[in-house]
């Protein structure tokens, strides 16, 4: 049934997303970290190594909290991409046989408002933010009106993907966001940038996820449903991508780091996007959501409007998306966001949902994480049933 | 007399051009000008004029202020609209200039000096539509 380089998810931990007065990112982290740990019933101790993704913290000082066993911690900073990637490290370091036990971590803590970068650390000269160009949010509308362009999305389905985000947050207790939102509240709020309104969007906030990762046989010992990660998959642009920060693009599309991130993830597996029964694609707002769902092969170009209108994206549906409301719903604390992700389709494929439950138990579950400069992540998990 | 945000943008400020630049393996061409090619591993550039003429590829409307060091003026911020620029070989972002809540994706525009926001001593360049 399993072989001793399989790898698999036994213990699932996460600090509730949101903002939290008076609680550090190490804090919430230790949280997840305990909890992910006591759900696998192990302890600290017996943990081999150990990566952690912050955006704004180091994630080995997690050692000074939770003991000082020597094991080994990789930290790991890769944008919204960085649960993925600390994912995939943690995975594949597992299968290369060093260690049996892991514990992959993320936590942020971001302040209030939209995220704002450095240019020069971009690689950019000062006169790009000088202008107004360096703004996050004007790159994911754009991205969005082009795509609606060419594949026929409309505003009606931008503001559906968010209803329909926070119908899953409003049942998820770990959700920051807890309000039901209909179509016309999304459309009727103020516009950010065209066409995205400001509930369209994702918000920076604070919160942690843990998991454990066991290799082999052990892992049927430590968890009575453990979840196989069946294949992770990192990777950055290739030309023709249309990323964030980019003063110009080529004519020439192509190359975005979720199409390949996803056909690797898919292949290394051995599904087609078509077996996937519940997935987790990054919604930084409602047109990213859209576009992803098309870029992982998950549904294809224009098909989105169709599966919002008769229900297949929502929990009930034949292909339910972001079942915890995704980043719309519980933020974006940047190091935990793709590790929540990981956390809820575990849960749904164990028939353990915090909050809304797929209608037909889930064998194949897909997470997909994207972030700046053009690097993503997917990953399959599946039953060990499958 | 205004200076010049970034000298480097541009071949040539009168007329008003554009600097960017070819890659000799693959021909990609980007903007700012660059030694080294963006698209390949391989590629060393030229440096080329960039038309001053283009369509709206996709554009957006900032409807809020944004952080440092965009410089909001003194008597407030108001929204401005931002947009890729087809010129052919490259899609050029820029702030477009002209009615924000009637551009439309293929509509012409053409390059201007623009003021940059907040001061009347610098400016850079603009689309107007």
């Amino acid at each position: 049934m399993s072989s001793r380089s399989d790898v698999y998810i036994v213990g699932l931990g996460i600090h509730p997303f949101g903002r939290h007065e008076g609680v550090t990112g190490l804090d919430m982290g230790v949280i997840a970290v305990k909890s992910a740990l006591g759900d696998a019933h192990l302890t600290w101790d017996k943990i081999d190594f150990a990566v952690g993704g912050s955006n704004t913290a180091k994630p080995d000082a997690l050692v000074g909290r939770l003991g000082l066993t020597g094991l080994a911690f990789t930290s790991v900073r890769n944008g919204c991409a960085t649960g993925g990637v600390a994912l995939s490290t943690a995975a594949n370091t597992l299968r290369a046989g060093v260690g049996g036990l892991a514990v992959v971590v993320g936590f942020d803590k971001h302040e209030r408002g939209a995220f704002s970068s450095d240019a020069a650390s971009y690689g950019l000269g000062s006169w790009y933010p000088r202008s107004g160009l360096m703004v996050t949010t004007q790159y994911f509308a754009m991205r969005t009106r082009r795509y609606m362009y060419e594949h026929g999305v409309s505003e009606r389905n931008l503001a559906q993907v968010a209803a329909s985000a926070s119908r899953a947050g409003a049942a998820h207790p770990a959700a920051w966001r807890r309000r039901e939102l209909t179509v016309d509240d999304v459309l009727a709020a103020p516009m950010v940038s065209d066409p995205l309104t400001n509930l369209m969007f994702c918000q920076p906030d604070e919160g942690a996820v843990a998991v454990v990762l066991a290799r082999g046989e052990r892992a049927f010992d430590l968890c009575a449903q453990p979840v196989r990660l069946a294949s992770v998959a990192v990777g950055t642009r290739g030309p023709g991508s249309f990323e964030v920060y980019s003063p110009s693009l080529s004519p020439r599309r192509g190359g975005s780091p979720s199409v390949a991130a996803a056909k690797a993830a898919l292949a290394a597996a051995g599904v087609r996007a078509g077996d996937v029964d519940v997935a987790q694609v990054q919604d930084t707002d409602s047109g990213s959501a859209l576009i992803a769902l098309a870029e992982t092969g998950l549904c294809g170009d224009g098909e989105q409007g169709a599966l919002l209108d008769d229900g297949s994206l929502g929990a009930d549906g034949r292909l339910p998306i972001n079942t915890d409301g995704g980043c719309l719903a519980n933020g974006e604390p940047i190091g935990a966001s793709g590790l929540r992700q990981i956390h809820e389709v575990s849960r749904q494929l164990q028939c353990r949902p915090m909050g809304l439950a797929a209608a037909t138990p889930p064998r194949v579950g897909f997470t997909h994480v994207y972030g700046a400069p053009g690097v993503s992540a997917c990953a399959v998990l599946t039953t060990t049933e499958l | 007399m205004s200076t010049c945000l970034a000298p480097e943008l541009f071949s040539s400020t009168e007329p008003l051009v554009l600097a960017g630049s070819r890659c000799r393996a693959c021909a990609s061409v980007q903007f700012p000008a660059s030694d080294q090619c963006a698209s390949c591993a391989d590629g060393s550039t030229v440096r080329i004029d960039l038309p001053d003429r283009g369509t709206i590829w996709t554009w957006t409307v900032q409807r809020f202020a944004p952080k440092s060091p965009y410089q909001v003026p003194p008597e407030g911020f108001t929204p401005f609209a931002v947009g890729y620029v087809d010129l052919g070989e490259v899609l050029v972002e820029s702030v477009i200039v002209g009615d924000v809540d009637g551009l439309q994706i293929g509509q012409p525009v053409r390059l201007v000096r623009h003021p940059i926001s907040g001061t009347d001593a610098t400016w850079s360049f603009a689309f107007r539509a």
